[in-house]
């Protein structure tokens, strides 16, 4: 540990990595990170140190940035560590900032987890019944596993948050960005979305939009999509004007419909409902029959509209545990 | 009285793996248990998606080889629609992953790997990682890594949009195409990662095989299995990572299996037990047997080695070279020396490169016909791609409307999940001697036996380095009568 040099750590809760290799991605900055701060903890990278953390005083680290959802209780105490240990804490990416995809499993129940995964997919051994249970005996002595929350939770359920850096994952550029800003102590009010635009993705897109009518959704299987107009317009669903830019507009450049990854703008509660606000205002119809059938052009529309953001939503899932 | 020596947490598997070893009374290994706490759920959540969202949605198993899923998952969302696949798409495809096979190989290699015999298994843990090999080896080397990899990411984003989360295959092929000037840059690139990949091999060579110490620890260390291999081949026996025959060759070099995609749930099943939330898969013909060697088992390897192992050759010359010298090295092929898994890494890198290179020089690669519309929904598709950590299946129902109705994912490092406790066990029994207490370079060397398959529970092991924290505990009765750290 040295005085002068910013104490940070890094930590996954429920992830799959991509945030950390955003970080990589940053590629010779990660040299400049470790010249200016003593990177206390992050398990991907330097030893990571429960104890250590554990051991230090309230705010003694200048910075812990989480990426990874809240799926289990390990998860919810290293969170609750890191708060307390920590002067500012950063939600980083999807799953941290609103729950990300693996929230998608609030569309589900546990049991339908554990069933298809343990007793009814094709190529399980035939005849088990076995499920991985929190504790088993083994030679006359315990085996342990955490069982793991009925849903899954966004970061500031389980602990205040003083920033929030969205993405699946944060585009690198602007996780350097941010990162600089650390550095330089030039942080904005707590609460912030940082390493993002206040803008909807559209006004970052290159397609050229025109008057969106819309008389019949595609999927994106279903049509050879224009390289240069506006998804939406051609029919193609795209949570573009409901959804924050700042990542480049990296998908619908390369064809594919915005997702909304970077999560709803300034004030808006939840997304979905205003993807939904968004796309009923496009249909070009007053005939209830043929909206019905517009309509019946996006199935599963909750998959849709809460891509990112399940566990951030109203509702949160749908089934109540 | 019998003790339990708890490693716990090992947090580069996702922070929530952990290693309980049982003692007996003379204080030797009498069990080994390497449990995976994890599950996210993704079969069950991607049903009732559209089925074309699918490769979109499972690159989040894994951040960290996110264009494994995404191939894999857009091969079994083609078969789902009848599995016409623009013939320019797949090429492209092909030359998408070889980037990314260059991309995971060299930060599993240089990140994971190589402080341990950059720096030695049993040096100071605070300097065991990425950031003492940069500093052993020098800040213009490291910066050739940085680089290196930077540029394998930067072919992905350039071909297919992004490197990370991928999103360009769709049902039919890819939804943007290579433009000229696209091509014009990526090759510099990649007759810099082809140079790379040369200069990788003579790194191992100088510091790894001139080191008799690492030779011996490789050649007659405990770090072996007798399993089988399993792999991906082409038509010609030569390693494929992107399509092919699965094959399945014992460890005397016996075929015992080859199969195509759609048939292997014929041939693996998965076992479960009630400790781990990781399944078991094993050769179905043969049942499962427990966790047992020998030429009758029905555990197989799904990794490098495994996948040179089960080939006969490779399929671009500079890789044949390296094929050739490693197991010339390591006394004959097959092999059943697990750390040669980290040379096998470098051959494979190799042959990633070649290829890529041969895509680069394909006069058809910047066309534009890299898509076909499917015209009809068949209902089920089967994907297998070579995850770099191993053979990776995705298999999917759909209904008439193109929405998911099942999932099935068999996924690289489950494939070793049996070969892992059993090595893990192994080596744990080979070097914790009754009487002696273990200290942190034996906790590494445990360590290291796993970390030969590059394990990516949920993608996080092996993006970047050094030291996986431990905190073993001896337990006698209810009491810890002691406790090792290392780096936690």
């Amino acid at each position: 540990m040295t005085a002068d040099k910013l104490q940070i750590a890094l930590y996954w809760g429920a992830a799959c990595g991509g945030c950390d290799v955003a970080v990589l991605d940053t590629d010779a900055f990660i040299l400049d990170i470790a010249a200016a701060a003593d990177i206390r903890m992050w398990p991907i990278a330097v030893d990571g140190k429960y104890a250590d953390i554990e051991a230090m005083e309230d705010a003694e680290l200048d910075l812990a940035i989480f990426n990874g959802a809240v799926r289990n209780s390990e998860n919810e105490h290293i969170a609750k560590l890191l708060r307390a240990k920590s002067k500012v804490l950063v939600a980083f990416g999807s799953c941290a900032h609103l729950g990300g995809i693996p929230g998608l499993a609030n569309l589900t129940t546990r049991d339908e987890i554990l069933g298809t995964a343990y007793l009814h997919n094709p190529s399980l051994e035939k005849g088990s019944k076995t499920l991985p249970v929190p504790e088993s005996g083994v030679n006359g002595s315990t085996l342990t596993i955490p069982a793991f929350y009925k849903r899954v939770y966004k970061l500031d359920d389980v602990v205040p948050v003083d920033y929030y850096l969205p993405g699946c994952p944060p585009a690198a550029d602007q996780v350097k960005a941010v990162l600089q800003a650390v550095i330089a102590g030039e942080l904005p009010p707590p609460g912030s979305v940082v390493g993002a635009s206040d803008k909807a993705l559209c006004e970052d897109c290159v397609r050229v939009k025109s008057e969106k009518r819309i008389k019949q959704f595609h999927r994106p299987w279903q049509i050879m999509i224009d390289p240069d107009a506006c998804l939406l317009e051609q029919g193609v669903l795209c949570a573009g004007p409901v959804t924050r830019g700042g990542c480049g507009a990296r998908c619908p450049s390369s064809g594919i419909p915005c997702r909304g990854c970077y999560g709803p703008l300034d004030g808006v509660v939840d997304q979905g409902a205003k993807l939904l606000s968004a796309v009923v205002s496009v249909i070009d119809s007053q005939d209830p029959a043929e909206i019905e059938r517009i309509i019946d052009g996006l199935p599963d529309f909750t998959g849709f509209a809460y891509r990112f953001s399940m566990p951030s939503s109203l509702l949160q899932r749908s089934v109540r545990p | 009285m019998s003790r339990k020596i708890c490693i716990d947490p090992i947090t580069r598997l996702e922070g929530h793996g952990k290693i309980e070893i049982f003692l007996d009374d003379q204080g030797a290994v009498e069990d080994c248990f390497f449990q995976i706490p994890e599950l996210r759920g993704f079969e069950r959540f991607v049903v009732g998606r559209p089925i074309e969202e699918l490769p979109r949605l499972v690159t989040r198993i894994c951040g960290v080889c996110p264009a494994s899923h995404h191939m894999a998952s857009a091969k079994a969302v083609d078969g789902c629609f009848g599995g016409e696949v623009a013939p320019l798409a797949v090429k492209l495809r092909r030359m998408y992953y070889n980037a990314h096979y260059i991309h995971s190989h060299i930060a599993h290699f240089y990140a994971l790997a190589a402080p341990d015999f950059v720096l030695g298994p049993d040096a100071d843990p605070a300097i065991r990682n990425v950031l003492g090999v940069v500093a052993k080896v020098g800040l213009e080397i490291g910066g050739a890594v940085i680089a290196s990899r930077s540029k394998a990411q930067e072919i992905q984003r350039i071909i297919g949009g992004r490197s990370t989360q991928d999103i360009w295959c769709i049902p039919g092929g890819v939804a943007k195409g290579l433009k000229p000037e696209e091509l014009k840059e990526i090759r510099p690139m990649v007759a810099d990662l082809l140079e790379f990949t040369q200069f990788s091999l003579q790194l191992f060579r100088d510091v790894v095989l001139a080191n008799p110490t690492y030779l011996d620890l490789i050649a007659n260390g405990p770090y072996t299995l007798d399993v089988h291999n399993m792999g991906l081949v082409d038509s010609n026996d030569a390693p494929d990572f992107y399509d092919g025959q699965v094959r399945v060759v014992d460890f005397e070099g016996k075929e015992l299996h080859r199969y195509e995609a759609k048939d292997y749930a014929e041939y693996v099943a998965e076992h479960v037990e009630p400790w781990t939330y990781l399944k078991f898969p094993y050769l179905k013909q043969r049942g499962w047997k427990g966790f047992k060697e020998g030429i009758d088992t029905s555990i197989y390897c799904a990794t490098p080695l495994a996948r040179l192992n089960v080939a006969e050759r490779m399929a671009t010359p500079k890789a044949q070279e390296a094929f050739e010298e490693m197991f010339a090295t390591i006394g004959g092929h097959p092999s059943r020396l697990l750390l040669a898994q980290h040379w096998a890494r470098l051959v494979e890198m190799v042959q990633n490169a070649e290829t890529l290179q041969l895509y680069c020089d394909d006069p058809e690669i910047t066309g534009d016909a890299y898509r076909v519309i499917p015209q009809h929904v068949t209902g089920e598709g089967i994907g297998i791609v070579e995850a770099m950590r191993g053979t990776l299946t995705h298999h999917y129902t759909c209904d008439a409307n193109a929405i998911c109705t099942s999932a099935n994912l068999i996924v690289g490092t489950t494939n070793n999940n049996a070969p892992i406790q059993m090595v893990t066990k192994k080596v744990a029994g080979t070097l914790i001697r009754p009487g002696v207490e273990p200290d942190q370079g034996i906790l590494n060397m445990i360590e290291m036996a796993f970390r030969a398959f590059d394990p990516c529970y949920s993608c996080a092991t092996h993006s970047l380095p050094g030291e996986m924290p431990l905190r073993v505990r001896v337990h006698r009765g209810g009491e810890v009568t002691h406790e090792f750290r290392r780096g936690c």
